[in-house]
């Protein structure tokens, strides 16, 4: 071994993510003229992902808010009825706490639920270049010499059973375990439950308590409202009156009786569905796809279950709240600036040398970057705008579950034509069921998009990169 | 082994970076966060199994005491839920304040260990908890830098 000097690094000099501006650490890098050094800007705005900031990054959303509206609507409507035309009467008639627990249940079913929706699920941030490239090369590492695109997958020991983890050709990396991707929100979400349209945002580790808090206070209160209608309707219909007397006199409480009598029965079923998966430590994913149910035959049981009802609720409900990772108010380093969206150009040598106050890559890399990307964008077919099929929009009357068992399946044959990534047109991605467009905001990303078929694009990428091998793939099996 | 400058400002240039190895996460507890304890071959020349295993350690250590559920956690969760969670929006939560510490630590493992040796940890929290990354800088004007990113390039080209 040589003898060399090596400098002794200032980690305090080093850029890290910090949360003042960085105008006055980084000299003018990217002096391109597109963003002016004393305006930086946060992370949230350039996420990737499609999720919505409100704000300056406190508060995020999917995209597509669904039917948010509405419950937030119905809500409020049933509740404002209820306390308008129901409560004077009961008051009077039976007892004065009625409004005080449907206003502290209202309440609570308000916050829960905007927690939900505006809480960041549990979002995977995507690989850093350097981060894929390394993936890219253990896999090529154990290569075969066939053509055949192998499945991407690596198995891991968990509890002394054998998980299959799947590789994320959007976000580049292998997903942890209970991770899946949303192709709604396009994120990689940890421990995901499901796409709940009626919060509009994804349920995952982060937020699944509020989520289910919110059901099971939401059925508590459609219960409440429910029966004090009802009691209201025939105390007034009492004395031979009738209900139709009774109803043309309180007509708020027609609509109300209407909108609990359907929505008590699927939301308490909801709820019933969710504690038996808080309580045997499932996610609705999970559930839904089988995974520890056996149906190929082998004795696979849940390896997450800690194989009681108690320990399992707490350690869903009760945990310690995970951070969330990504860092949606920290400031861009001034070098990052010049690329919407960094994380998504991969350059084929994430070694460049760069020099120390260059955050991922030096002003080389991004020349060859830019060089690199019309190569790219010629070769593989940009993100077409995809048809919306009705998944997400279909809202059942019962619950999310219908529509978010086909969002899981679309999920599914789209992580399964991932998987065995075959040589064939791209028409398996073509069928995901939702608007798909991307916005012009996120090129560049020619290749690492979804729509593309892997062996066009991971074929690109190795032919750019490696010169000209063809579609080579690695098995990891 | 390794020469110590302590005049950084002017040193600091001159340093760049060469290669960057990525600690994996250990998943065979769990989905609980930790980090796989192999040591990378790319790290046996410039840094001690025990120094650097010991780092490793200690930090799954501290992701265990963030994320461990006991009668603390239950009673915290318990008082969240009654408050409506509203009490995340006021008080730091048990698990910011171990990444607080973890911060602290890598930091000061990087100026008595790692720095030294031409070494940077990447706190795991910036890259979305999946990996421990350890950049490894060469000094620019020596012929080893040379070396090591002709053989780094070696195996990307192929």
């Amino acid at each position: 071994m040589k003898s060399r000097e090596y400098q002794q690094i200032d980690p305090k000099a080093l850029p890290t993510p910090t949360q003042t501006p960085p105008s006055h650490q980084h000299q003018a890098v990217g002096d391109d003229g597109r963003k002016d050094p004393r305006t930086p800007r946060r992370k949230w705005e350039v996420f990737p992902g499609k999720n919505r900031f409100f704000c300056d990054g406190r508060i995020m959303m999917a995209r597509q808010s669904g039917v948010f509206p509405l419950t937030l609507g119905l809500i409020l409507v049933t509740s404002g009825l209820f306390f308008i035309f129901d409560c004077p009467f009961l008051v009077k008639h039976l007892t004065s706490s009625i409004p005080a627990i449907g206003g502290v249940l209202f309440v609570f079913v308000l916050i829960t639920l905007l927690q939900t929706s505006f809480t960041d699920p549990g979002i995977l941030p995507r690989a850093t270049p350097e981060e894929a490239a390394d993936i890219e090369r253990q896999i090529d590492d154990t290569g075969n010499t066939s053509y055949r695109p192998p499945p991407r997958t690596k198995e891991v020991l968990i509890n002394q059973q054998v998980i299959k983890l799947k590789y994320c050709f959007t976000c580049k990396m292998f997903r942890p375990p209970r991770t899946s991707h949303c192709s709604l929100c396009d994120n990689c979400v940890e421990r995901f439950d499901h796409h709940c349209p009626w919060v509009g945002n994804c349920v995952g580790k982060r937020n699944y308590r509020f989520f289910y808090t919110f059901i099971v206070s939401l059925s508590f209160l459609t219960a409440f409202i429910f029966g004090c209608v009802t009691t209201h309707l025939a105390l007034r219909a009492k004395g031979g009156k009738g209900l139709m007397f009774a109803l043309q006199e309180s007509p708020g409480s027609a609509v109300e009786l209407a909108i609990c009598f359907f929505s008590v029965w699927s939301i308490l079923g909801l709820s019933g569905f969710h504690t038996y998966l808080v309580a045997s430590n499932l996610t609705t994913n999970e559930d839904i796809k089988g995974s520890w149910s056996g149906k190929s035959g082998e004795a696979v049981t849940n390896p997450y279950s800690h194989k009681n009802i108690f320990i399992n609720c707490c350690s869903v409900l009760c945990a310690p709240m995970p951070p969330s990772l990504i860092d949606r108010r920290g400031f861009l380093p001034a070098d990052e600036l010049a690329q919407t969206s960094g994380v998504d150009l991969e350059l084929p040598n994430p070694n460049t040398k760069s020099d120390i106050n260059v955050c991922v890559q030096g002003p080389k890399g991004l020349l060859e970057s830019a060089a690199l990307t019309p190569l790219l964008a010629t070769s593989c077919p940009q993100g077409k705008p995809q048809t919306a099929l009705p998944c997400p929009e279909n809202i059942s009357a019962l619950n999310s579950d219908p529509s978010l068992e086909l969002s899981q399946r679309c999920g599914g044959t789209h992580h399964i034509s991932k998987t065995y990534g075959s040589t064939s047109p791209p028409l398996p991605t073509k069928g995901r069921l939702h608007k798909h467009k991307r916005a012009s905001s996120h090129t560049p990303r020619p290749t690492f998009d979804d729509h593309v078929s892997p062996s066009s694009h991971d074929g690109n990428h190795r032919s750019t990169a490696r010169g000209h091998r063809g579609a080579k793939f690695a098995t990891l099996q | 082994m390794a020469t110590e400058f302590h005049n950084l400002q002017e040193l600091r240039h001159s340093a760049s970076l060469a290669n960057k190895v990525f600690i994996q996460r250990d998943y065979s507890e769990g989905t609980t966060c930790k980090f796989q304890t192999k040591f990378p071959s790319e790290l046996e020349s410039r840094v001690e199994l025990t120094l650097f295993e010991e780092t490793v350690k200690t930090l799954n250590n501290f992701y265990a005491e963030a994320e461990k559920i006991g009668g603390q956690s239950y009673l915290e969760g318990c008082l969240a839920c009654a408050t409506a969670y509203l009490i995340f929006l006021c008080m730091e939560t048990r698990y910011e304040k171990v990444l607080k510490k973890i911060a602290k630590y890598i930091q000061e493992q990087n100026e008595k260990i790692y720095a030294p040796r031409g070494l940077l940890i990447t706190d795991p929290i910036e890259r979305g908890m999946r990996v421990i990354e350890i950049s490894i800088y060469e000094d620019r004007g020596s012929s080893g830098s040379s070396s090591s990113s002709s053989s780094v390039s070696g195996s990307t080209a192929r």
